[in-house]
């Protein structure tokens, strides 16, 4: 009965393969058909999710396992059923009290996160000696990096007008941005492409068996 | 009295985060730790408010008939099946209300829950992401055409790191001597990988982490306050 399953999975995984890649020709009822059952699935993937590994063990054990020490977490519980309430117009307003929480942790959290992470490490690891480089290749390499760095962050200064030597600057700020663009698109297109050659891969081996997987 | 106590509270939650930082004993310590189970607990409902949501819009376009509601059925009876099958038996090592379902997961081979994940929604996942690399082809067709520097740049450093990394790359520039290693085309992508694009990986974290700096303490002081929506 086990292996009838599993060649029924991989039949389906087929099938619904297709139905995705049919949309190349044009938009038809078999890709809306899987458009819309994956998005199903996915809403009813996030909401187990969300009960069995946040709410769970975050709310509903402490509760029950040791209340007197947890009660403090009723809080949050009444917060969560009152942001529930943004589906009922008229009092739509009670999910502002629990939003301004999660707004308000947001701010302070990603405050704290980005000035360390985005501000502070980055200008460090930009704060280098040049020189110090094994080859000429990174002494030119390290050269353009900090280059780099200074002139792209002059592109993103809009308080003043980019003319004379900001606006130098911020033009070859826009020259690293684009090396640096295109090389993320190259590594997207890559990461595509892999998940394509995976795709045939599970059609000619798992499915049609005529390669090996 | 509906927006000034959000305002406070969004202020108060804040500055107790951003205090707990740099004053990281009792009471700030303890209570930012709290404040990030709470923050945890409501994003939980504030995910199944949008699992809601979809579905009672969902419902909506069934009821009054609107274009394609057909196939708005199949979505909502996905969902019910895949949160059903969740709720019974579980997911991984979770127990569902009905427990582990071994017999019924003897056969399948999964916890039905899994079986649906492992056999249908990640084959549709991947074949949704891979069917962009068709796309993304016909946009680097578009984007690529050399006409300015910057365009020029945008394209050589693109086909610089694809053909990089891949055994062609490394086929076409393999003659190379050892003293013009450097123009070996794996160096090179991994040249522009580690300094001119982190370069501009780099200016851009600085804007964008300014920018959020400056959005979150518009949102602490309360300047920014669409968050609560229009009045």
């Amino acid at each position: 009965m086990e292996q009838f399953f599993a060649t029924l999975g991989i039949w389906l995984g087929a099938l619904f393969t297709f139905a995705i890649f049919s949309f190349l020709y044009k938009d038809n009822p078999f890709y809306k058909t899987a458009e819309q059952i994956f998005v199903g699935l996915s809403a009813g993937y996030w909401s187990v999710y969300t009960i069995f590994f946040i709410l769970i063990p975050n709310l509903y054990e402490p509760l029950t396992q040791n209340f007197n020490a947890n009660w403090i977490k009723l809080i949050p519980a009444i917060l969560g059923i009152m942001m529930l309430l943004r589906l009922i117009p008229k009092i739509e307003w009670v999910s502002r009290f629990p939003l301004s929480i999660v707004i308000g942790t947001t701010s302070g959290v990603f405050f704290l996160r980005y000035l360390k992470s985005d501000v502070l490490n980055q200008l460090t690891a930009t704060m280098i000696n040049p020189f110090l480089g094994e080859s000429w290749v990174i002494v030119i390499g390290k050269i353009m990096l900090i280059i780099g760095t200074i002139c792209g962050v002059v592109y993103f200064y809009f308080s003043k007008k980019h003319i004379g030597a900001l606006g130098v600057s911020a033009k070859i700020g826009i020259y690293f941005l684009m090396v640096s663009f295109g090389a993320a698109f190259g590594y997207t297109a890559m990461a595509r492409i892999s998940l394509l050659i995976g795709r045939l891969q599970f059609l000619l081996g798992d499915w049609l068996g005529i390669i090996q997987p | 009295m509906k927006r000034k106590i959000p305002l406070l509270i969004t202020f108060t939650v804040g500055i107790i985060l951003i205090i707990s930082e740099f004053i990281p004993h009792k009471p700030f310590g303890q209570l930012s730790g709290e404040l990030e189970i709470w923050f945890l607990i409501i994003s939980g409902f504030a995910i199944l408010l949008g699992q809601l949501s979809l579905f009672k819009v969902n419902i909506l376009k069934i009821k009054y008939k609107q274009r394609d509601w057909q196939f708005y059925t199949i979505t909502l009876i996905s969902f019910i099946i895949m949160v059903t099958l969740g709720f019974l038996w579980g997911t991984g090592k979770s127990a569902g209300m009905l427990g582990h379902g071994e017999a019924i997961s003897s056969m399948l081979g999964y916890k039905p829950f899994d079986y649906l994940f492992h056999n249908i929604y990640q084959h549709l996942q991947a074949t949704m992401f891979s069917l962009l690399a068709f796309f993304i082809a016909s946009a680097a067709y578009r984007a690529f055409i050399g006409r300015t520097v910057e365009s020029n740049l945008l394209l050589a450093s693109a086909v610089l790191v694809m053909l990089g990394n891949t055994t062609l790359g490394s086929l076409l520039t393999g003659w190379l001597p050892e003293s013009l290693n450097f123009l070996h085309l794996p160096k090179v992508s991994e040249f522009i990988m580690t300094f001119p694009t982190t370069a501009g990986q780099r200016a851009i974290m600085i804007g964008a982490g300014l920018g959020i700096i400056g959005s979150s303490l518009r949102i602490i002081l309360g300047i920014e306050r669409s968050y609560l929506g229009g009045e």
